[in-house]
C-alpha cells in the first residue's frame, strides 16, 4: 500500500487551514428529473439504486431459501417443488445472496455513499462510468432473473457451477438457457462491477480532503477499499471462467471438458479438466468471501466505536489486518478442494495458509471487543447488531478452523457442516452488519430515524432466529447428513430425530423470514413518519455526518470542501468539551493524541 | 440487561447443546480414529474461545452500559496486549494445525500391502471392480466405455480380462485389511462417501483419484454421493459390506469377471 501524501498539513499542526474552493458552476448538477433521480450520476443515488435493487432480488433469493426449508421439513408437501426446482433454487439462491445482494450493496450500496462522504470527496472521480455500473448492474440483474421465464427454467448446477455437470442434460437448465443466462449475468455483471470498482479505488486514493491521509481514514473506508481491490483482482478469474465455459457449452471446445459418457452416449469432447473450473472458481470464490467479509468488518468497527463512544481499540492493527486479510486470501482458495482430487500434497500448504489467516481476523475480533471494554456502550440497533455480529462472526468463524485444517474437512465436507458454517460467517454476519449499518446510516440518507420498537423486534427475531437456525445445523452435518439433497430418503445413519431438527429449523427459518418484512415495513414507514434526525443523531466523528445539509445535496459539501484535523476515533478524549470531536475540527478544540502513521 | 442474560443465555446454550446434542457422528468403521480425535481437539479449543469471547462480551455490557456521566476510556492502542493476544491464538492454531498436518501426510500415504479396489460411477450409479487373479487392475478409459463394456476396460490388456466387475451393486471388503480406493468417473463429478469410513474423495471424468483406510468393523453401510452430480444426486445409493475374511472370499467366489461378463452381455440388461 503506498502512503499517497495528502497535502502539506503535518499531524497535528494547530489552527485553521483555509479550505479548497470550488466555484458551484463546475460541479455539474443534473437539471432535469430524469438526471437527478434515475440517470443520476450522484453517487449517493446511485447507491440508494443499487440497495434497492440488491434488496429486492435479495428479497427473491429469501423467498426460495423458504421454499427449499419447507421441502427439506416436509418433503412433497408442495408438489411443484420437484428436484429440478429444488436445485434451481438452490443455485439461484446462493447465486443471489453472495453475488447479487452482499457484494452489491456493500460496494454498489455502501461503498457509493460513504467513500465520497468519509473521505471528504464531492462524489466519485467517474461519475458518468459510476452510473453505468448501476445500470448495468441492473441488466445483470435482469438477465438472471430472467432464467425463471426461460425455457427449461434457471440452471440447477449449484452456485458453483462446477462443470461438467453444469453444461448436461442431468442437471436443470444444463442443455438449456439455464446456464447461458447464468453465465451471460456474471459476465455482463463483472464488466459493471469493474466499472463501479475503479471508481472506489481511485476515489480512495485521489479524491481525499485535505489533511485526510490514509491512516486517517474510518475503517469503513478501508474495508470498502481493500474489497474493492480485491474484487478488481479476483473477478477477472471468475470471468475468463464463464468465458471458457460458455465456449464449452455453445462452441464445443473442452476447456473443463474431458471425454465423456453421458447417460450412454459418448460426447464429442475430450482433454479438458473439470478442476481447472475449480481453480478458477475458488480463486475468484475465496476472495469473494473476504469482499463481503472486509466492508462487514470495516463498518462493524466504525458502529461499535461510535456507539461505545470510545475509539476503536488498535486501529493501526486493524488496518493491517485488513490488509493482510485481504492479501492471505489469495493464496487460500483450494481449502475448498480438499476432497477434490487435485494433487493431496497441496493439502499441506493451503491448511498452513488458511489457519495463519486466523491470526489477523482473531485480532481484529479482540479489537472489536476490547473497544467495549471501558467504553460507554449505548445499546442502540446498530450497536445490538455489531453485538449480533460479534457472536456470528466468531461462531462461524471457529467452525471456519474445522474445516481449513484438510484432514478434519474430510468428513466435514459437502455435509450440512458447511452450509451451516457459511451461512454463519459469510451469511447471517455480513447481513446483520448491513442491518445494523441501516440504522445507522438511515438518517442520514433520509433525516430520519427509522422507528426504534420495530427494529427491536426486528432484531431480535433475526439475531435469535438466525442462530437457532445455523448453529444446530452443523451437528447434522457432523452428523453425515450430506448438503444439496433434495430428499434423504430412508438412510440407516440418520435418526427421526434428525428430522425432527429439520422442522425446526425451517420453522424459524419461516420466523426470520416474516421478520425481515418488518423491516422493509419500518424502512418505508420511517421514510414518512419516522422522527427527524437531524444532521449527526450519533454524535459521530465522521465527515459524512457534518454536511452542511442532511440528505447531503448534491456535491455533499456546499462550497467549501472540509478539512481533516484528526482521525476518525475522537471519542471520549480527555479533556474536551464533548465526547466526541469530528475529524473537522481543527486542533485546539480539544486535546488530541494523534496516532501517527 | 436483557441483551446480557441473552448473551450469557447463548454461551450456557450454545455448550449444553452441544453436550446433550443427540446428534453426534456415527460410529467409525475404519482406521480413521486419528480424524475423530482431531476433530475433538478442535471443538475444545474453539469451544474455549467462543465461551471466552462471549462472555467477555457480556461482561462489558453488564459493567460498561451506558449511564448518565459515564465517560469512556481513552486508550487508542496497547502493543503489549495486542501482540499477547496475537501470538496466543498463534498458538491456539498451532495446536489444531500440527495434527491435522501429521494425519494428513498418513491419509494421503498409502500403505504398500493395501489392496486396490476401484469405484467407478456414472448418472446415478455406483459399479465396482476388484483385480482378479493377477492382482492388477488392467487399464481403462471413458472412450471405450460401451454398453457391453459400462467401465471401459481395455480389451487388449491382457491383466483386466480377470477383473471382478460389479455393476450397480454390492461392494464387499474384508475386514482389518487396507484397501486403496481408486475413484473413476465416467460422466461427471461423483463423491464417493460413507459416514462410517470417515473418508471421501471426489471422482472426476478423466482422472484418477483416491483415498485408502482399513475397515475396523464388519456390518453394512449405505454409500453416498457427496458432490452434486445432477437431479439423481440423492438417489445415488450404494452398498458397501464389510465381511470376515471367509465371507468375502465366498462372495468373491461368485462375482463375474471381465470375460465372463462380455461372453454374456446379450444376456443383461442394456446399461443405462
Amino acid at each position: 500500500m503506498v502512503e499517497i501524501p495528502s497535502g502539506s498539513i503535518p499531524s497535528g499542526s494547530a489552527g485553521a487551514i483555509p479550505s479548497a474552493e470550488v466555484e458551484d458552476v463546475e460541479l455539474y448538477h443534473p437539471h432535469s428529473w430524469w438526471t437527478k433521480y434515475v440517470f443520476s450520476q450522484d453517487a449517493k443515488i446511485i447507491a440508494v439504486q443499487y440497495s434497492i435493487t440488491a434488496i429486492a432480488i435479495g428479497l427473491v433469493a429469501l423467498v426460495l431459501s423458504w421454499l427449499m426449508r419447507i421441502q427439506l421439513a416436509f418433503p412433497g408437501y408442495f408438489a411443484f417443488i420437484d428436484a429440478d426446482h429444488y436445485y434451481q433454487f438452490i443455485t439461484m439462491h446462493g447465486m443471489i445472496m453472495v453475488i447479487y445482494l452482499l457484494t452489491a450493496l456493500f460496494l454498489g450500496g455502501f461503498g457509493n455513499y460513504l467513500i465520497p462522504l468519509m473521505v471528504g470527496a464531492r462524489d466519485m472521480v467517474f461519475p458518468y462510468a459510476n452510473m453505468l455500473s448501476y445500470w448495468i448492474y441492473l441488466l445483470a440483474v435482469l438477465i438472471l432473473a430472467a432464467g425463471f421465464f426461460a425455457p427449461g427454467g434457471p440452471s440447477g448446477a449449484g452456485w458453483t457451477l462446477y462443470p461438467p455437470q453444469s453444461v448436461l442434460s442431468g442437471t436443470p437448465g444444463g442443455k438449456d438457457w439455464g446456464i447461458l443466462l447464468m453465465l451471460s449475468s456474471l459476465i455482463v455483471f463483472i464488466i459493471g462491477f469493474t466499472m463501479g470498482g475503479l471508481n472506489y479505488v481511485v476515489t480512495v486514493l485521489q479524491g481525499r480532503a485535505r489533511g485526510m491521509t490514509l491512516m486517517r481514514m474510518p475503517l469503513t473506508v478501508w474495508g470498502i477499499f481493500t474489497a474493492t481491490v480485491m474484487a478488481l483482482l479476483a473477478f477477472p478469474a471468475l470471468f475468463v471462467a464463464c468465458v471458457m465455459m460458455m465456449f464449452d457449452r455453445l462452441l464445443g471446445t473442452s476447456f473443463f471438458m474431458p471425454a465423456i459418457v453421458e447417460m450412454g452416449t459418448q460426447l464429442q469432447h475430450g482433454g479438458g479438466s473439470p478442476i481447472l473450473f475449480q481453480h478458477l472458481f475458488w480463486f475468484f470464490g475465496h476472495p469473494e468471501v473476504y469482499i463481503v467479509a472486509l466492508p462487514a468488518f470495516g463498518i462493524v468497527s466504525d458502529l461499535i466505536s461510535t456507539h461505545a463512544r470510545k475509539n476503536i481499540f488498535g486501529y493501526r492493527m486493524m488496518v493491517w489486518a485488513i490488509v493482510i486479510i485481504g492479501a492471505l486470501s489469495f493464496v487460500v482458495w483450494a481449502h475448498h478442494m480438499y476432497v477434490s482430487g487435485m494433487n493431496p500434497a497441496f493439502g499441506f500448504f493451503f491448511a498452513t495458509t488458511t489457519l495463519i489467516i486466523a491470526v489477523p481476523t482473531a485480532i481484529k475480533v479482540y479489537n472489536w471487543v476490547l473497544t467495549l471494554w471501558r467504553g460507554d456502550i449505548h445499546l442502540t440497533l446498530p450497536m445490538l447488531f455489531a453485538l449480533a455480529f460479534i457472536v456470528t462472526f466468531v461462531n462461524g468463524g471457529l467452525t471456519g478452523l474445522f474445516l481449513g485444517n484438510v484432514v478434519v474437512d474430510v468428513p466435514l465436507s459437502d455435509t450440512m457442516f458447511v452450509v451451516a458454517h457459511f451461512h454463519m460467517v459469510m451469511g447471517v454476519a455480513p447481513i446483520l452488519v448491513i442491518f445494523g449499518a441501516i440504522y445507522h446510516w438511515y438518517p442520514k440518507v433520509t433525516g430520519r430515524m427509522l422507528n426504534d420498537v420495530l427494529g427491536h423486534i426486528h432484531f431480535w427475531i433475526t439475531f435469535l432466529g438466525t442462530y437457532a437456525i445455523f448453529f444446530p445445523m452443523h451437528y447434522l452435518g457432523l452428523l453425515g447428513v450430506p448438503r444439496r439433497y433434495f430428499e434423504m430418503g430412508e438412510t440407516a445413519f440418520v435418526p427421526p430425530s434428525a428430522h425432527t431438527l429439520n422442522i425446526f429449523i425451517t420453522v424459524m427459518a419461516l420466523i426470520v423470514g416474516v421478520g425481515q418484512m418488518v423491516f422493509l415495513f419500518n424502512l418505508v414507514w420511517s421514510l414518512f413518519r419516522g422522527r427527524e434526525s437531524g444532521g449527526n443523531p450519533w454524535r459521530a466523528t465522521t465527515l459524512e455526518w457534518q454536511t452542511p445539509q442532511t440528505p447531503p445535496a448534491h456535491g455533499n459539501w456546499g462550497k467549501d470542501l472540509p478539512v481533516v484535523y484528526r482521525w476518525a476515533y475522537d471519542y471520549s478524549v480527555p479533556g474536551a468539551a464533548e465526547d466526541f470531536i469530528p475529524q473537522n475540527v481543527p486542533s485546539g478544540g480539544g486535546v488530541t493524541r494523534e496516532v501517527h502513521a | 440487561m436483557a441483551v446480557v442474560l441473552i448473551l450469557v443465555l447463548i454461551v450456557v446454550g450454545s455448550v449444553l447443546f452441544h453436550v446433550l446434542s443427540p446428534w453426534w457422528w456415527t460410529p467409525i468403521a475404519s482406521n480413521w480414529t486419528y480424524i475423530d480425535s482431531t476433530l475433538v481437539i478442535t471443538f475444545w479449543i474453539t469451544g474455549i474461545v467462543f465461551v471466552a469471547v462471549v462472555s467477555f462480551m457480556a461482561y462489558c455490557v453488564f459493567r460498561f452500559r451506558h449511564k448518565p456521566g459515564n465517560k469512556a476510556h481513552y486508550e487508542p492502542e496497547n502493543r503489549r496486549l495486542e501482540l499477547l493476544l496475537g501470538g496466543g491464538t498463534a498458538l491456539g492454531v498451532a495446536a489444531m494445525l500440527a495434527p491435522g498436518l501429521i494425519v494428513w501426510n498418513q491419509f494421503i500415504t498409502v500403505p504398500a500391502d493395501a489392496a486396490s479396489v476401484e469405484v467407478v460411477s456414472q448418472q446415478w450409479l455406483w459399479s465396482f471392480r476388484l483385480p482378479g487373479a493377477d492382482g492388477k487392475l488392467g487399464r481403462a478409459e471413458t472412450r471405450d466405455v460401451t454398453p457391453e463394456n459400462p467401465l471401459g476396460l481395455d480389451k487388449n490388456d491382457a491383466s483386466g480380462l480377470d477383473d471382478v466387475i460389479i455393476e450397480g451393486g454390492e461392494l464387499h471388503l474384508p475386514i482389518g485389511k487396507p484397501v486403496h480406493i481408486l475413484l473413476r468417473s465416467v460422466d461427471v463429478l461423483h463423491d464417493f462417501y460413507v459416514p462410517e469410513f470417515r473418508a471421501k474423495m471426489d471422482m472426476i471424468p478423466g482422472m484418477i483419484t483416491y483415498f485408502w483406510f482399513t475397515p475396523t468393523r464388519t456390518g453394512t453401510f449405505e454409500i453416498l454421493c457427496a458432490e452434486l452430480c445432477g437431479v439423481g444426486h440423492p438417489q445415488m445409493r450404494g452398498t458397501v459390506v464389510v465381511d470376515e475374511d471367509a465371507d468375502y472370499q465366498t462372495w468373491l467366489g461368485q462375482q463375474q469377471t471381465f470375460t465372463q461378463l462380455t461372453a454374456s452381455s446379450e444376456a443383461l440388461p442394456p446399461a443405462n
